[in-house]
């Protein structure tokens, strides 16, 4: 890879050891992609939750976090995904202070190395939007894929390690979708019938991100009419994301990349294929539960914006949920505070659910709450949780929001037992 | 050996080791796949479900899910409860930092489908440095 002064300086080690082990980490993965040289970023988006982190990774970061001010201090400015540990509401979820003392421990780390904790995934809907063509190292794939598509903003996924190494260094190794000729649509998507809710257009991304390959894949969305709302795109980019390991699509007449097809279609790409109604009921019934007793309704991945926490807030009035359900719903520290100012939190809350900020469901040691509380019947109306939390020892069920409601009144996934 | 097989890719990372396969067409996410504390796949729908694949050489389609596994291959390394080595037909940006992460031995683009190339139980050498793997 090509290395300018400041890249040769930081790899000779005269700007500290943490930039040095930064950027040997980022020309490793930069010549396994071929990268020719580095681009700078404008912000740095990192992932690192207690339990992705484990022992090792906290050890490591407060290595770094020990060196000298100038040596460790990020380049630019650095915000953090959802952690592992809401310190107001963990002790009632079975989380231990072994759990807690890791989680403290990162903090510690990460604040002496100036990170912002923002401890979101929705950073492009409350923090700093991305600008268009603006290159970023993004570390979560929700975040990533919004980024690049809605807002068209340069991105690869930077996970936990990368983006690390990007905030020290300020630039990431130049392949994927910084480039201009990586990010044309290399599959075609019509859709026959407009989902109806967040849960549907989540299904929608699941639907096409089961059908895509790899991360180089980028699928463009044909017959859109009219464009759909953030939350809307958050839940179809975070499950496409999910399902499919891609980190860009093209929405027709919606994103901005887009404007036609020709516009960003690649020469191999094949003839649309046609996602409808039909797609979207077998991705909900390959989930089931019909009729189980109900253990835990999720509101989360990705957090929950104002307007969500709004709505849910309606949904909950004058209702109440079954002493055996328990209904936990995550956002950020900053929605949580303008929730608690509006009331949206005491509304919520009144009904028997728990408002968790900074935190995402699957990123809190899921499997071991899991154990603690007995819960393994899990309902949510995120097809990216959904997607993830099998691997945690839950059974999960997809609904809408109004259904996951209801279900959590009743405690029971609605229909009839198989 | 007469019945060595040579299969060629794309240069990639970490150390050359030498080990027994576990294969599968299937993807990989440690955090959507694993019980990372027993060190088997958990995930039910997971072809490789049930199955330890702690000192094995991991070889499958390619990366799906989120970016977790950039920290997990580590953590799962220090705790003795990491793949020997993960060779995948297509790598995502994830699975490349975390092994680099690691020092893994990680491999992808292949001149065939390597899931199909070798099978588990055979012993195989991954040499990322020369973009090889032999098939003992």
């Amino acid at each position: 890879m090509r290395l300018n002064d400041i890249e040769q300086a930081m790899l000779a080690g005269e700007l500290g050891t943490p930039r040095k082990w930064a950027i040997q980490q980022q020309m490793r993965v930069g010549r396994f992609f071929d990268a020719e040289d580095f681009v700078p970023v404008a912000q740095v988006h990192l992932m690192a939750d207690a339990e992705s982190l484990g022992e090792a990774g906290v050890e490591f970061i407060e290595r770094i976090a020990k060196a000298r001010p100038e040596h460790r201090r990020v380049r630019v400015p650095t915000i953090t995904d959802p952690r592992g540990i809401d310190f107001d509401a963990y002790r009632r979820l079975g989380q231990t202070e072994k759990m807690a003392e890791l989680e403290r421990r990162a903090i510690a780390a990460f604040r002496a190395m100036d990170f912002l904790l923002t401890d979101t995934c929705i950073n492009y809907q409350t923090v700093m939007p991305p600008i268009l063509g603006e290159h970023l190292a993004f570390g979560d794939t929700g975040s990533t894929i919004y980024a690049n598509s809605v807002l068209g903003a340069r991105s690869n996924f930077e996970g936990g390690p990368a983006a690390l190494a990007a905030s020290l260094t300020g630039r990431v190794p130049r392949y994927g979708y910084h480039l201009q000729q990586n990010r044309k649509a290399t599959r075609v998507f019509i859709l026959k019938d407009r989902p109806r809710d967040l849960s549907a257009w989540g299904a929608l991304g699941g639907v096409i991100g089961k059908r895509l390959q790899s991360y180089w894949e980028v699928p463009a969305i044909l017959g859109v009419d009219g464009a759909p709302t953030s939350d809307e795109l958050k839940h179809f980019g975070a499950a496409l994301a999910s399902f499919g390991t891609v980190a860009l699509f093209h929405m027709v007449g919606v994103t901005p990349e887009a404007p036609d097809l020709p516009a960003i279609l690649s020469a191999g790409a094949g003839p649309p294929e046609p996602v409808g109604a039909s797609d979207l009921e077998a991705f909900y019934r390959s989930y089931g539960g019909a009729g189980d007793k109900l253990d835990v309704v999720v509101f989360a991945a990705p957090q929950l914006s104002l307007i969500e926490l709004q709505t849910l807030a309606g949904l909950l009035d004058g209702r109440a949920v079954h002493p055996q359900t328990a209904m936990l719903v995550a956002t950020s520290p900053e929605v949580k505070s303008a929730a608690d100012r509006l009331g949206l939190t005491r509304r919520i809350e009144r009904a028997g659910a728990i408002v968790l900020k900074g935190v995402c469901f699957y990123q809190m040691h899921a499997r071991e709450i899991g154990e603690a509380m007995g819960w393994k019947r899990l309902m949510s109306n995120s097809a990216k949780l959904v997607n993830i939390i099998g691997g945690y020892g839950y059974t999960p069920s997809l609904a809408t929001m109004e259904q996951c409601v209801a279900a959590a009144v009743a405690g029971r996934v609605p229909g009839e037992a198989a | 050996m007469a019945d060595e097989r040579i299969i060629r890719a794309h240069a990639g990372i970490g150390p050359r080791v030498t080990g027994l396969a576990l294969v599968a067409d299937d993807y990989f996410s440690a955090r959507y796949d694993l019980d990372r504390i027993a060190g088997v796949f958990s995930r039910p729908q997971h072809k490789l479900h049930g199955q330890s694949y702690v000192g094995k050489v991991l070889v499958l389609r390619g990366a799906k899910g989120g970016v977790a596994t950039a920290w997990m291959l580590r953590n799962m390394a220090a705790e003795g409860k990491a793949p020997l080595a993960l060779l995948l037909n297509i790598a995502n940006p994830i699975m490349v930092q975390g092994a680099a992460f690691a020092d893994l031995p990680f491999m992808d683009r292949f001149e065939v489908d390597i899931t199909a190339a070798i099978r588990s139980g055979e012993t195989v050498t991954v040499d990322p440095e020369n973009g090889r793997v032999i098939v003992h």
